[in-house]
C-alpha cells in the first residue's frame, strides 16, 4: 500500500526548501571564499585567489579581536545564567501559592524579539533619560556612561543577555530537577549528607545531562548574538562590543569585499563547529564514564 | 495543599528571591511602556516610574504613519504565511519520515535539525548575494520580496517543528491509517482525516511558535529587504539615528511589537521550553 514514491513526494518540498535556503548558501559561501571579489575594485568580477583570503584573516586583528570579545561575552553571560538559573530553579521545586504566576512572568523575556530587548535596554541606559545612569549616580555616585567606557558597555550587554536568557536556564534546570528521583536525595539525607554534599554528589551528577544540553544551546546562541547588541550599543564604543556577528554584518559586508567576507563567515562557522564538537565530546565522555 | 506556620516560614526566602526576580523582569518592560506614554519634554525630567498622564500621540503618530502600517502588515503577512507553511511542511515531512522506510531517513532527520545550529551572520553574505544576483528571473529578484523571507524563515523554524511533530507522529499507531486505507482513503485522505485531528494540538503549538519567531526576526529582514518587504523589527531599528531619536515613538513601536509575544506566552507557555530545546528537555 505504501509506495516509497509517495513518501519521497511528501518529503520533497521540505528537502527542496532546506536545500535552497539552507544548504546552497553554505556551498556558495565556501566557493566565494576562494575568490577575490570586490564590487568597487578596479577589476570587476571574481578572480581566483586560493587561500589568500584565509591567510589574510589569520593576521586580521579586528576580526580576531571580535572573536575574542565574543568568547569572553559568551563565557561570562552563560556562566552567570547557569548559577542564577540554578538558584532560581532550586527555589521552584516545591509547590507554593503563586508559583505559576512567577513562572509565567519569568517566561516572558524568552518570547520578546531580540531587537525589542535591545530597545528596552537602550531606553534604560540612555544618558539623561534612562533610570540606570540616573540612579547609579544618585545612589552610589557612580559615573555610568555606556557610550564612552568600554567596560560599561560590555557589562551592560552581559546584563542584558542575563535578563533575556536566565529564564531559559531556570526552566530547563527546573524540568531536570523535577524529574529527579526523590528517593535518592532522601536516602542521602538519611545517611547524614549535608547540603553541600547533596548538591555535589547527588544533584550535580544527576542533573549533568540537562546542564550540558542547556550549556550547549546557550553557548550556540551566545556566539551568534547580533540584534540586541546592535540595538543597544551599535557595537561601540569603539570596538568594545563589536561581537563577531556584528563585525561581519556591519564592517565587512558594507565594504562589498565579498570574497574576504565569505572567508570570514566560513572561519566563524568553523570556530562554532569546533566549540560544538568539543562540547559534544565532553557530553558523551561524561555519559559513558557515569 | 496545606500550609502550616513552619512551612510558611521556610518559604520566605523563596518569596523574597522570586519577588526580586519578577521585579527585575518586569521593571525594564514597564519603563519602556512609561517612555511610550510621555512626550519629548516630560522624558528628560527625573526618571519617574509612575505614569501620571498618557501621551497617546506617540502611538497615534506611529499608527497614522503609512510606512509603519505597511511594516506591520508585512510582518503579519510574512509571519502568518511562514507559520502555515512550516506547519504543513512539518506535517507531511514527519508523516513521510515516520511511515515510510526511506533510505537514510535518520540522516535526513538529523540534517534538518542541524540547520538551526549555524550562526545567522555566517549566512547573511551568501544569502544576500544569492537573493540579489542568483535567484532572479528576468527583472524579478528574490531580494526584497515577502516570499524570500517566508522561505528563509523555514530554515529556522522547520528544525524545531519537525522535532515536535515527529514525536506526535510516532505516537499515532500506523494501524489507524491502515484501517482508513482499507476504507478507501488515499494518502491525502489519511493525513487529513486520521493524522490532522490527532496531531492538531501540536500543530497549533508549532504554528504559534513559528509565528512568533518569524515576527521577532530582525537580522535577515534588515539585510534581505530594502523597501517592499520591510518588517516591523527593521522599522524599530530605523528609529536609532545619528541625528537624535524620538524615544517616545520608538518605545511605542517596541511596545506594539511586544504585544504578540505577551499573547503567545499566555497561550503556549507550557510548550515554549520544549520548542526552544528541541524536546531535549521535557517539561
Amino acid at each position: 500500500m505504501r509506495s516509497k514514491r509517495t513518501g519521497w513526494l511528501l518529503l520533497a518540498p521540505t528537502l527542496i526548501i532546506l536545500f535552497i535556503v539552507g544548504f546552497l548558501p553554505f556551498l556558495y559561501v565556501l566557493y566565494v571564499g576562494f575568490f577575490d571579489w570586490n564590487v568597487f575594485s578596479q577589476e570587476a568580477g571574481m578572480t581566483f585567489a586560493g587561500v589568500n583570503n584565509y591567510r589574510r584573516l589569520v593576521f586580521d586583528t579586528d576580526f580576531l579581536n571580535a572573536v575574542w570579545l565574543t568568547l569572553r561575552f559568551t563565557a561570562v553571560s552563560v556562566l552567570s545564567q547557569l548559577v542564577l538559573g540554578f538558584l532560581l530553579a532550586q527555589l521552584l521545586t516545591r509547590d507554593f501559592p503563586g508559583k505559576s504566576f512567577f513562572r509565567i512572568v519569568h517566561t516572558l523575556p524568552l518570547m520578546i524579539a531580540p531587537i525589542v530587548v535591545g530597545a528596552i535596554w537602550r531606553l534604560l541606559t540612555i544618558p539623561g533619560l534612562g533610570p540606570v545612569p540616573y540612579f547609579l549616580d544618585r545612589w552610589f555616585g557612580f559615573d555610568y556612561r555606556i557610550g564612552q567606557f568600554a567596560d560599561h558597555a560590555f557589562i551592560t550587554t552581559v546584563l542584558m543577555d542575563i535578563w533575556h536568557w536566565t529564564p531559559f536556564v531556570t526552566l530547563t534546570l527546573l524540568a531536570g530537577l523535577t524529574t529527579m528521583p526523590i528517593e535518592v536525595t532522601e536516602a542521602a539525607r538519611v545517611d547524614g549528607a549535608n547540603r553541600w554534599q547533596l548538591f555535589r554528589y547527588i544533584t550535580l551528577p544527576l542533573l549533568r545531562p540537562v546542564i550540558l544540553t542547556t550549556l550547549f544551546i546557550r553557548i550556540m546562541d551566545g556566539l551568534r548574538i547580533v540584534d540586541e547588541v546592535w540595538m543597544l550599543t551599535g557595537g561601540g564604543p569603539g570596538t568594545a562590543t563589536r561581537y563577531v556577528g556584528i563585525h561581519i554584518w556591519r564592517v565587512v559586508f558594507p565594504k562589498t569585499d565579498y570574497g574576504y567576507g565569505s572567508a570570514m563567515s566560513i572561519l566563524t562557522l568553523y570556530f562554532t563547529i569546533v566549540i560544538c564538537w568539543l562540547l559534544y565530546v565532553s557530553i558523551s565522555q561524561k555519559r559513558s564514564s557515569d | 495543599m496545606k500550609l502550616n506556620w513552619r512551612k510558611m516560614r521556610a518559604l520566605v526566602p523563596t518569596y523574597v528571591v522570586w519577588t526580586i526576580a519578577t521585579l527585575v523582569t518586569l521593571l525594564p518592560i514597564w519603563w519602556m511602556i512609561v517612555v511610550s506614554a510621555r512626550s519629548r519634554v516630560e522624558l528628560f525630567d527625573r526618571p519617574d516610574f509612575i505614569i501620571r498622564s498618557f501621551y497617546v500621540q506617540n502611538y497615534t503618530n506611529v499608527i497614522e504613519d503609512a510606512s509603519y502600517r505597511e511594516y506591520m502588515l508585512n510582518s503579519i503577512i510574512i509571519a502568518t504565511s511562514n507559520a502555515l507553511l512550516v506547519t504543513v511542511l512539518a506535517l507531511t515531512a514527519t508523516y513521510a519520515l515516520s511511515r515510510y522506510k526511506l533510505v537514510g531517513s535518520d540522516n535526513i532527520f538529523f540534517w534538518t535539525i542541524t540547520n538551526r545550529m549555524a550562526p545567522p551572520a555566517v549566512f547573511l553574505l551568501p544569502l544576500f548575494l544569492l537573493y540579489t544576483r542568483v535567484f532572479a528571473i528576468g527583472d524579478w529578484r528574490m531580494f526584497d520580496t515577502h516570499i524570500g523571507l517566508i522561505l528563509l524563515y523555514c530554515v529556522f523554524n522547520l528544525p524545531f517543528a519537525i522535532w515536535l511533530m515527529k514525536g506526535v507522529m510516532d505516537s499515532i499507531p500506523p494501524e489507524l491509517d491502515e484501517a482508513a486505507m482499507i476504507d478507501g482513503a488515499g494518502t491525502v485522505g489519511v493525513i487529513l482525516r486520521v493524522i490532522v485531528p490527532l496531531a492538531a494540538p501540536t500543530m497549533a503549538v508549532t504554528a504559534i511558535l513559528s509565528w512568533v519567531f518569524a515576527w521577532n526576526e530582525y537580522l535577515f529582514a534588515a539585510t534581505l529587504t530594502s523597501f517592499n518587504a520591510r518588517t516591523i523589527t527593521t522599522g524599530l531599528a530605523e528609529f536609532v539615528t545619528v541625528t537624535g531619536t524620538n524615544w517616545g515613538e520608538m518605545a511605542a513601536v517596541a511596545t506594539l511589537t511586544l504585544i504578540p509575544s505577551v499573547i503567545i506566552v499566555a497561550l503556549a507557555q507550557r510548550y515554549i521550553v520544549v520548542g526552544l530545546t528541541f524536546g531535549a528537555v521535557k517539561d
